[in-house]
Formats: C-alpha cells, sequence, structure tokens
C-alpha cells in the first residue's frame, strides 16, 4: 500500500502564546515546533499499516524550508520519503495550501497513492478544510473525524473507518484509492529510535518549490482574546484544605 | 439573499441570529423529507423565516459528506446568495468544507462575529480559541461556519414571526458514486456520565503520576456524579484513554466545575477547559498557569489534597455514607 500523510509544522506554545509586533503570526523565537497532534497519528497509522500490508510512506509538509525538521521527525518514526514543497515563509491561506499540496502530489504521480491521510485540522490555524479541498480536486472520497482505520475486503481494496459523533460511533466504507482526515485518538504514536534518527537525519528530501496564488480568505491580524479572569482564590496549602474545599463544593451545588 | 444551514438540532437556528448581523433577507436551508422540512417550516415561521430550500434526494437519506457538500454546491449555484452560514460542528464543518471545495469558493470556518459589506470583515477563533484572527473573505458567495456556542440564540420576541415558511423544494443532481462515502453503520454509546455533558469534570495530569494515581480522582468524580478527565500528557504515557482527554485534541467542554488535579495548564490543555463556570486547580506549583488562571487553587500534592478532600465529604455525609 502506498501512504501519502500531509504534516504541518506549527507552533508548541506553552501557556502564552506571544505575537509577533506586525500581530502577523506567533512570535516563536522562543517557542519549539512540532508537527500537529492529529497528524503525529495520521503518520504512526500509515506506518503501521505499511508494516502490515507492505508498501511504502511518504510524507509531505508545505511551507518555509525548515518545515524539513518535521518531514525528518516522520522519517524517523519510520516514513520512507520526505517531500518538502517549499511556499515560503508566509502563512497560506487554505486555498492556497490546497492548491501546493495538490501540485506536489501531481508532481509525484508516477507512483499513485492508495491512501492520502490527513490531520482533521491544523492545531494552529484550524481551518478545517485542506485535506477536503485536496481530496476534491484529484476526485478522491474523504471523510473527516477518523479514528479508526481497518484495511477490509478480501483483495483488501477498502477501507472501513470510524469516527465518533456526540451519539456513538459511524462507520463508513471507502474503495481504495482514498483520503482520510485524522484525529488524535486514532493510536499511540512511537517516539523515534535513536538509529531512526540517525537515519532521517541523514536521508534526502524532495524539494518542490510552489507559489500559490492566494485565494478568497485573508489575514488581517492576530489578536490575544479577552481575558478578565480574575486571580485564583487560594483555598489552602495541602490536606488543611480539604474543609475549605468541601465548603466550595457545597457552595457550588456539587456535594 | 443570504442562506443559513438549519437542521432538527438544538441550537440549530442560533446562527440566524448571526445570519441577521450580517444581512438581510435570511432563508433557511435543511437537508431531509417534505415531512422534515414541514416540521423545520414550522419553527422557522416563529424566528422570520419565510423560505426554507429543502434539499431531498435518495442518496441524502443517510449522512454522506461528498453527497451532501456537492448537493449544497448545486444549490448554492442556482440561488447565487451573497453568503452561506453554518454551524461549525463536526458535520456541518464538513459539508461546508465539502461545497466550498466543489463550488471553488473561499470558507472562513469557526467565526465568531461577521460584519457585512464586501469584502465581510470577520474574527475567527485559531487553535480552539488560543488566539483570535481578524480577517476579509472575498468571493461571489461567502462561505462561514460559526464557532460552536458563539452563535447566541437572538430572543425571538426580538424577531418579527412571519406568517408563512414556504418551502420550496430542491432535487440535486447527484452521481452514484457519491454513496462511497456514507455511513454504512453505527454503534451507540451506552449510558454513564460523559465527559462533553458532565456538570462536573475531575481531571489529572502530570501531577497525578501514574494510571493507579487515577483511583482518588474516580472516586470524588463518583461522590460528585461527575466524570474523570486528564491531560494530553496522561494519554501519551497510557494512563488514561484518549477519549477522556480534555483539550484542542481532546474533548472541549463547559462544565460547572473542572477540578484540575497537578494539570500545569498549557495552552492546548486550557482552550479545552477555559468554558467551564468555575475551575478549581490542585497543583504544587503556586505559579502554574492553571492555577493562576483558576477561580480557586490549592497549594499542594493530588495525592495530599484529594483523600482529604473525599475524607471531607464523607465525614460531612454523616457516618452511613
Amino acid at each position: 500500500m502506498e501512504v501519502l500523510v500531509c504534516v504541518k509544522r506549527v507552533p508548541a506554545p506553552g501557556a502564552k502564546v506571544p505575537l509577533t509586533e506586525d500581530a502577523q503570526d506567533i512570535d516563536t523565537r522562543h517557542l519549539g515546533f512540532t508537527i500537529g497532534p492529529h497528524e503525529e497519528c495520521a503518520v504512526e497509522e500509515a506506518v503501521r499499516l505499511v508494516e502490515a500490508h507492505g508498501g511504502h510512506v511518504t510524507v509531505l509538509a508545505a511551507g518555509p524550508p525548515e518545515v524539513a525538521e518535521q518531514l525528518r521527525y516522520a522519517l524517523a518514526m519510520g516514513a520512507d520519503r520526505g517531500v518538502l514543497v517549499d511556499t515560503g515563509a508566509a502563512e497560506l491561506d487554505p486555498e492556497a495550501t490546497a492548491a501546493a499540496v495538490v501540485h506536489a502530489i501531481r508532481t509525484l504521480d508516477a507512483e499513485p497513492f492508495d491512501l492520502v491521510l490527513f490531520g482533521n485540522e491544523s492545531a494552529d490555524a484550524g481551518h478545517y478544510q485542506v485535506g477536503i479541498r485536496v481530496a476534491c480536486e484529484l476526485g478522491l472520497p474523504i471523510v473527516g473525524g477518523i479514528k479508526g482505520i481497518d484495511v477490509d475486503g478480501a483483495a483488501g481494496d477498502r477501507l472501513r473507518l470510524r469516527r465518533d459523533v456526540a451519539t456513538g460511533v459511524e462507520v463508513y466504507e471507502v474503495p481504495l484509492p482514498t483520503a482520510a482526515a485524522v484525529k488524535e485518538g486514532l493510536n499511540l504514536p512511537r517516539y523515534p529510535t535513536m538509529p531512526g534518527r540517525l537515519k532521517a537525519r541523514k536521508a534526502q528530501l524532495l524539494t518542490i518549490p510552489f507559489e500559490p496564488a492566494a485565494g478568497g480568505l485573508r489575514k488581517v491580524r492576530l489578536r490575544q482574546p479577552h481575558d478578565d479572569r480574575e486571580a485564583a482564590i487560594v483555598l489552602g496549602h495541602g490536606a488543611a484544605a480539604a474543609p475549605a474545599v468541601v465548603d466550595v463544593l457545597e457552595e457550588l451545588g456539587a456535594v | 439573499m443570504l442562506l443559513t444551514v438549519v437542521d432538527e438540532q438544538p441550537g440549530s437556528l442560533d446562527t440566524l441570529g448571526m445570519a441577521r448581523t450580517i444581512g438581510t433577507p435570511v432563508a433557511a436551508v435543511a437537508f431531509g423529507t417534505a415531512a422534515d422540512g414541514a416540521k423545520l417550516a414550522d419553527e422557522l415561521v416563529k424566528h422570520g423565516v419565510g423560505t426554507l430550500h429543502l434539499i431531498s434526494h435518495e442518496l441524502l437519506t443517510d449522512y454522506a459528506p461528498e453527497a451532501f457538500g456537492e448537493a449544497l454546491a448545486q444549490l448554492i449555484a442556482r440561488l447565487r446568495p451573497e453568503g452561506v452560514i453554518a454551524t461549525g460542528d463536526d458535520r456541518g464543518a464538513e459539508v461546508m468544507a465539502q461545497a466550498a471545495a466543489r463550488a471553488r469558493l473561499p470558507l472562513a470556518t469557526q467565526c465568531v462575529s461577521v460584519t457585512g459589506g464586501d469584502p465581510w470583515q470577520l474574527t475567527r477563533i485559531r487553535g480552539g480559541g488560543m488566539l483570535l484572527e481578524d480577517a476579509e473573505l472575498t468571493a461571489a458567495t461567502k462561505l462561514i461556519t460559526v464557532a460552536p456556542g458563539a452563535a447566541g440564540a437572538a430572543e425571538i420576541s426580538e424577531v418579527r414571526a412571519v406568517d408563512e415558511c414556504v418551502v420550496e423544494a430542491f432535487t440535486p443532481e447527484l452521481a452514484p458514486e457519491l454513496a462511497r462515502t456514507r455511513v454504512v453503520a453505527r454503534t451507540t454509546r451506552g449510558d454513564g456520565v460523559s465527559l462533553a455533558t458532565a456538570e462536573v469534570v475531575v481531571s489529572g495530569g502530570r501531577g497525578v503520576g501514574s494510571a493507579a494515581g487515577y483511583a482518588v480522582l474516580e472516586e470524588l468524580a463518583g461522590l460528585l456524579g461527575g466524570a474523570v478527565g486528564c491531560s494530553r500528557v496522561a494519554t501519551n504515557n497510557g494512563w488514561r484513554p484518549h477519549s477522556d482527554q480534555v483539550g484542542l485534541t481532546g474533548t472541549k467542554i463547559s462544565p460547572k466545575l473542572y477540578i484540575a488535579c497537578g494539570i500545569s495548564g498549557a495552552t492546548q490543555h486550557w482552550v479545552g477547559c477555559m468554558d467551564a463556570a468555575a475551575i478549581l486547580a490542585v497543583n504544587t506549583d503556586p505559579e502554574a498557569p492553571m492555577v493562576t488562571r483558576a477561580t480557586y487553587a490549592v497549594i499542594g500534592d493530588v495525592h495530599d489534597v484529594l483523600p482529604a478532600v473525599v475524607a471531607e465529604i464523607r465525614a460531612r455525609a454523616g457516618p452511613r455514607r
């Protein structure tokens, strides 16, 4: 099975999310970066599918050249090949991101993919649409919010996809090739091994430059949400605080 | 004209309020049978909506994201509305993204406010509420989804009811292959207190220390009729299942009381619990973000504080409990 996983490089903020002076981005001078949690599960799932059924995992990221860091992390997890779609430093709108991914997939067209995995939404911008736009452009079926993937059918040519909804679980059966947008909880991603990291560090990435046209949604500025919370009321220290805690629980009607 | 996507879910008509802040007239669109349409029309009359565009097709009798999106895209092509507004829950977001992709239109998701004109000026949330983004949306038909909880139902009394809501039937032309992404089976969750709807959630993070350490959280949650939650650290350590996770990539909750035990309060977790009416933080670190942002705080170790709280509740309930 040939699997493509699309991942995004996102800041890993702590408790505060600092902004740049022009309010166009998160100020990442003092922050690390990571693969979005949904996409990390997508990489893990792809590696497991290929371990079970054979084939290759290709991982793709669009953005500045620094996305190589996230591609190498995915390679260290067990992906076979990394594709960097170099779209420059500026944040792309979701139509432009989808165009960049579609361009890259068409460039790689010599080996068509059986399965294309996306995160359900990115951890930073959260537009909830890039995977669907790419699938639609490529004529692939796609279902979002997926938390379970099983290969199905005698010929292994269908996938059984599960997703959580408020009332329980919905099941979809889709023919390959297909796309799916997955959520964290699909699996527990592995930590890369040391040999995996060493191999990933030396791996050659395929770079595809692309300058997408802007779509119809234009970011003007980012803002911190207004927070008018007052400082916490400290009820006490250690076990001695228990009576004060239960007083509050009674006041709130919790006991 | 603005189109608002509605269904029979509670709160679905809340988006009508946001639509009216953008412009008029506002018409509704729904998927379903003639009987569903008649029922919705009765409700829409009270909300002052005079037209319901009812999309019906045999491929739409159960949820099918591609078919729903294609049908909505065809209705947009026929009516050419100024904008389409839908609730940003999982299904609403998926159908709008499908429609946007098929109609080749931009889509702004997770909006909390919109000002009409050309372009629309809007504010949307990013990272589950970590940040706000002011943006401009330019398109022949502007598509938006409303962040869950942001619509705010307009008081029915403020809206002039209409005499009649006319149901306009619309039958899309759908290729049979769109049935490939259709629900084929469902399982229904058992009863019990669910994390998403519990009034009290007792949640634990790194400070709980182990899977076994959650026993005292289970006990406290049991006494309070609540559910147990956890942070991403607990899921990644294999202490709790992912279905217990509160946060950006877990469940976003709004209980009356959130008890955060040994959780530092990283943004990814905070955006999942910040809508709680009250937060009690138990943490050894008085400077932890969860402690400074909480309503109440106890400085101490989870395994000292919680057993004492459980004992105090039992003592006050009397000897027989």
